[in-house]
């Protein structure tokens, strides 16, 4: 890469699949072999991705570091770029520039039960951790992943919840909102916090791994605390509108702490010392 | 590099002026036909004012453009491709005449665009930016320089710093290497000092920086945010006409199939700054945008960048149309 850190990589569209109605995966490999070598990343970091003529749009890298020579993006169609890139096909153009800001600190977790937790959208972020510690398997004790949608319909990643859900040292609850459900789904009914109640996982040894919609949050929280799960054993994500993603533009920040830079990965412990701004 | 004191006449000036403006772009303060001072390049000696309070812009547009193409692409059927700005072009620019609070703002923007990673765009003009300051012998009640640091004759972010003499003739600070490049071209134009005394303006404190940002830190959840921005609404004014914001949007503009990305300056003020594309607005009023802006400049830029985001111009609090005041806030923040 030049030193114009605003220039993205040329990346091309590999694959596409089609999640939901409004959600899309891309895998996108480096048109140029030099940059694909050089590029690394972590769990947990974040890229600008652009269709040239439309703009930037933020998300993370959801897949897993460990699997090396192409990363996907999943996004839903939203505003102008993320329509922009939904009408894009194979073979076509994107840019991206990153990786961007912190990491999940999966070394920490090691010799640890993981407990990820996903509501609708917010599964992408955390799809490259999630697939980041399966590739690590040996290293870590029990994975649970619990993971709700409105509906059926609204589930992403359908392939690899049933190759998860197939793997037996990895157990999977999928659950879809009361009234989501068709007659043909064998997961369960009802909202995510319920599902965690009723599962209740040990907190003994174990590491949780928040993400979802801020009501989601709000409610599974009180349910973690009560499971005895420690502010500083519970990690999430912050998302905030950004424009360059390294600490310049100058509108990510929630108080003094730059998502950008400081996130996107914070432990409730971090998040409970931020002012409400976010 | 020591710095070394000379002495210049006012006609020596106008040869130096003359000398730099043959050479290279010289970017000097007039006062415009509506009276309004702005800085334009090369204009002729007798234009160039001394007698300027502030400009009605901030000089930053040399370092940080308004707008800033960041690249050049290309759209075919499937293929994009990129060009990239020839950044050696960037001219060499000689301020001209601007006052220590602009000066000193250069490194207060650096402190943020080169935080961790190096932003090419604004180093390479910083690089090839020389500043020969002038001393204030003129202020008005919008001034507050001594309150942030600084003061009338403060040589920081100068490489020569004039200051009028009681004669009328200038004092020169030679104040590091590109300086004394420029003392080069013509040495003879730089006199040993004469011993005349220098006329610098007053500037009275109106509050102690330091104390503001002690303040700062936990009045978040003040009231004073709600009750001191009733009246803001939300233009952006005060962030165009600052010398330290900093604060920019990316955009694409396409015509047929090629286009470019670029930069350009953007207010914390403005309700779609933080908006996301849910409607979710982390900061949704505009009490939370002016905490922003304060709690940006003196508190989370003098912990995070190492710099205090204000050099005390007055220009937000002379150019906002409702008559927010800034010192003023700031002088009650401080005793709240």
């Amino acid at each position: 890469m030049s030193d114009n850190i605003y220039k993205p990589y040329l990346m091309e569209i590999e694959n596409i699949v089609e999640e939901t109605p409004d959600v899309r995966t891309f895998r996108l490999k480096f048109k140029n072999s030099d940059d694909a070598e050089k590029f690394s990343f972590k769990a947990g970091q974040f890229g600008e991705y652009s269709v040239f003529g439309e703009g930037e749009s933020t998300f993370c890298v959801a897949s897993s570091p460990t699997r090396k020579g192409y990363i996907e993006c999943t996004f839903r169609k939203a505003g102008r770029v993320t329509n922009a890139l939904a009408n894009l096909e194979m073979g076509d153009t994107v840019g991206f520039r990153g990786p961007y800001g912190n990491t999940f600190p999966i070394e920490q977790w090691e010799g640890k039960n993981l407990l990820y937790i996903a509501g609708g959208i917010a599964l992408p972020p955390m799809r490259c951790v999630i697939w980041n510690t399966i590739d690590l398997r040996d290293k870590y004790k029990d994975i649970t992943i619990i993971y709700g949608a409105r509906s059926v319909s609204d589930l992403v990643y359908k392939q690899e919840l049933k190759e998860w859900e197939e793997r037996p040292d990895i157990r999977l609850i999928t659950t879809v909102d009361p009234g989501g459900q068709t007659p043909e789904w064998k997961g369960e009914t009802g909202f995510v916090p319920m599902v965690l109640e009723k599962l209740a996982p040990s907190s003994e040894n174990t590491v949780a791994i928040l993400c979802g919609p801020p009501v989601m949050i709000k409610f599974t929280m009180p349910v973690l605390k009560k499971l005895g799960f420690q502010d500083k054993d519970i990690y999430t994500t912050l998302e905030n509108r950004m424009k360059c993603g390294f600490g310049k533009c100058g509108r990510c920040n929630v108080g003094k702490v730059f998502v950008c830079k400081d996130g996107p990965v914070f432990s409730y412990e971090q998040i409970l010392l931020l002012p409400e701004e976010f | 590099m020591e710095t070394t004191r000379k002495s210049i006449r006012k006609q020596s000036l106008e040869k130096l002026y003359n000398l730099l403006s043959a050479s290279r772009k010289v970017y000097a303060p007039v006062i415009a036909p509506d009276k309004q001072v702005e800085y334009k390049y090369n204009p002729d000696f007798a234009e160039v004012t001394f007698e300027h309070i502030r400009s009605t812009l901030s000089v930053k547009n040399v370092v940080f453009p308004k707008v800033e193409n960041l690249f050049f692409y290309s759209n075919a059927k499937t293929e994009s491709t990129i060009t990239d700005i020839d950044l050696n072009k960037i001219p060499e620019i000689v301020l001209w005449g601007t006052h220590p609070c602009d000066n000193a703002a250069f490194d207060i923007l650096r402190s943020i665009f080169s935080w961790d990673i190096n932003d090419e765009f604004f180093s390479k003009r910083f690089e090839k930016l020389v500043v020969i300051g002038l001393s204030c012998h003129l202020s008005d009640e919008y001034c507050f320089c001594t309150s942030v640091g600084l003061t009338p004759n403060s040589a920081k972010g100068s490489d020569i710093l004039l200051s009028r003499l009681q004669n009328g003739d200038y004092q020169a600070e030679i104040l590091t290497e590109k300086g004394n490049g420029i003392v080069t071209l013509s040495p003879e134009l730089f006199e040993p000092i004469s011993g005349e005394e220098v006329t610098v303006t007053e500037v009275k404190q109106k509050f102690n920086h330091e104390q503001v940002t002690v303040k700062l830190a936990s009045a978040f959840e003040n009231r004073f945010w709600i009750e001191n921005s009733l009246r803001c609404i939300g233009c952006g004014a005060c962030a165009y006409v600052c010398p330290t914001c900093a604060c920019f949007d990316i955009q694409d503009e396409t015509k047929g199939k090629n286009g470019k990305r670029y930069r350009s300056w953007d207010s914390c003020g403005f309700g779609l700054f933080t908006l996301h594309t849910s409607g979710h607005n982390p900061r949704q009023v505009q009490s939370q945008r002016w905490r922003q802006r304060i709690m940006h400049k003196f508190s989370y830029m003098p912990e995070r960048n190492e710099s205090l985001g204000c050099v005390g111009c007055g220009r937000c609090s002379s150019g906002c149309p409702v008559d927010m005041n800034i010192a003023e806030q700031l002088e009650a923040l401080q005793n709240i």
